[in-house]
């Protein structure tokens, strides 16, 4: 049994994942990525929002322009999109402290990675709940202007909550993206789970355990957001009866 | 026929106050002029009853009356207030508009109620959100008025898990929350299977006779006859006849009205 155990190596892969050594690095790498996707997901559903109303009853300008944005954040590659957003992003940022007087600024990685992919994100979002909020129908939207209710409430309390059973499953799907997103900041130096373990591999050659490790990181990630979703669409599906039919 | 105050002015109701009134109102869709100018007034405790074909206007110039439709011009006139009007017919004032639009409660054809509340939600969205009354009080009330409209009880079914018979007597509900100084009813029964008609119907019967001022668009003229005291006959966006219901029914001047009871008898 140990014999077996010491030939595929699982004693010393247990030993360079452990939490005091790379395996320490690893959760380290995942909390920040975790933390860039909350974040950037967040920021997304913001700009989504606003993109999606500007573009179903802003004016001409407004809807152009929303037109530009998400046609060019979605036709650029991500990854290009990352790099240029990082680097233009911190450049402006630097000029401007330059011209106030100030030095050159220490940009903070998980701000940076939250704007870079929250502007990505925000592109995808836009169109997602723009199609949520063509769903919702038309008669729901007409009661609450007949009862007086003015233009921000009726989208706080009828139009947001009658179109999240149809944005919910898209922004899943974003959600996923936007953890599986935070390994492409590994190209400007950001430490999550991608860098972390890519550091930890060429340490010490362990390819195979680090990376698999890392594997099973995001599939966990992944398996728990789905239940979590799954929750969170079954509420806002409320008092839609089930499509298989049967009980509530 | 085309006075302005033809809306059941015997001498008794003279006294009354004015609740709607509706003078020369056109309303086009793009080159279509649905409303020719359409003259209406309703007193407090009137139910007018307007009857047409269909693309008669009857319901443009139903949703006209609380702006969900933008009249092309004309002037309306609500308890005494008149709605202020830029020159293209859009309501000046957006607060005035709502604030008028809370004393002018409307029943839809598809019920509309908001399929992610309740039926209790329902009934108390607009007095909570709207009209500030403290939660508690507008929870009883809300009781009240579902156990009125015989779905006491339901209080915390969805929507989708009744029949349109009990959707239409939630939103009738929902409506009489409001407290409202006149109804507007676009045709309520007309997406109703028949034997659910009678149930709405009855409601609307009860309401018509504590008093309550109403504007109902139907296409039950056995109904129309029994609960108005006055009825419009509108024919292409223009009132064609309008009187007391024995009169409109019973003795029809008009030849295109006399075709449309034969139409619909």
């Amino acid at each position: 049994m140990t014999g077996l155990f010491e030939l595929l190596g699982l004693g010393a892969s247990a030993e360079l994942l452990s939490l005091s050594g790379w395996g320490g690095n690893l959760l380290r790498g995942l909390a920040n990525s975790l933390q860039i996707a909350f974040g950037a997901f967040g920021l997304g559903l913001v700009i989504g929002l606003f993109g999606a109303y500007g573009k179903l009853y802003g004016g001409k300008v407004t809807r152009d322009l929303l037109a530009i944005y998400t046609t060019v954040i979605r036709a650029v590659p991500e990854l290009v999109l990352i790099l240029i957003l990082y680097y233009v992003g911190s450049d402006i940022i630097n000029k401007i402290s330059e011209g106030l007087g100030g030095g050159r600024v220490e940009i903070n990685g998980v701000a940076a990675g939250i704007w870079v992919l929250g502007v990505v994100q925000g592109a995808y979002a836009t169109e997602v709940l723009r199609g949520a909020i063509k769903a919702v129908p038309v008669g729901q939207i007409e009661a609450a202007k007949s009862y007086g209710m003015p233009a921000f409430m009726i989208m706080r309390r009828v139009t947001i909550p009658a179109m999240m059973s149809f944005a919910v499953p898209g922004l899943a799907n974003l959600w996923l993206i936007a953890t599986k997103d935070t390994a492409l900041l590994a190209v400007v130096g950001f430490n999550e789970l991608t860098l972390e373990t890519r550091q930890a591999a060429s340490s010490t050659r362990a390819y195979f355990t680090f990376f698999l490790a890392a594997g099973f990181l995001y599939l966990m990630v992944t398996l728990c957001s789905g239940a979590v979703f799954a929750r969170v669409e079954k509420w806002a599906r409320r008092g839609q009866p089930s499509l298989k039919g049967g009980a509530r | 026929m085309d006075t302005a105050t033809a809306a059941a002015s015997s001498p008794e109701t003279d006294t009354r106050r004015e609740a709607i009134r509706v003078e020369d109102l056109h309303k086009s869709f793009g080159n279509l002029e649905v409303l020719k100018g359409v003259d209406l007034t309703a007193q407090q405790g009137d139910v007018v009853a307007i009857i047409g074909g269909s693309g008669s206007g009857k319901s443009t110039m139903l949703r006209c009356i609380n702006f969900l439709e933008t009249p092309s011009s004309g002037k309306i006139v609500i308890g005494g207030e008149e709605v202020a009007m830029r020159g293209d017919g859009s309501p000046a004032n957006q607060k005035q508009i709502e604030r008028i639009r809370t004393k002018l409660a409307m029943v839809f054809q598809q019920f509309n109620l908001w399929t992610h509340r309740t039926l209790l939600e329902n009934v108390i969205e607009v007095p909570v959100h709207v009209l500030k009354v403290p939660k508690a009080e507008a929870i009883a009330r809300a009781h009240e008025l579902l156990n009125r409209v015989g779905l006491g009880g339901k209080e915390d079914t969805y929507p989708a898990y009744l029949s349109g018979g009990q959707q239409q007597r939630a939103a009738i509900a929902r409506a009489l929350a409001v407290d409202p100084s006149a109804m507007l009813f676009d045709e309520p029964t007309s997406a109703l299977d028949p034997e659910l008609v009678g149930e709405v119907l009855t409601v609307i019967r009860d309401l018509a006779a504590e008093g309550r001022t109403m504007l109902l668009v139907t296409h039950e003229m056995k109904f129309a006859r029994e609960v108005a005291n006055h009825v419009v006959y509108l024919y292409q966006g223009r009132i064609e006849e309008q009187g007391p219901p024995a009169e409109v029914f019973g003795n029809p001047q008009s030849e295109r009205l006399k075709q449309f009871l034969s139409s619909v008898a």
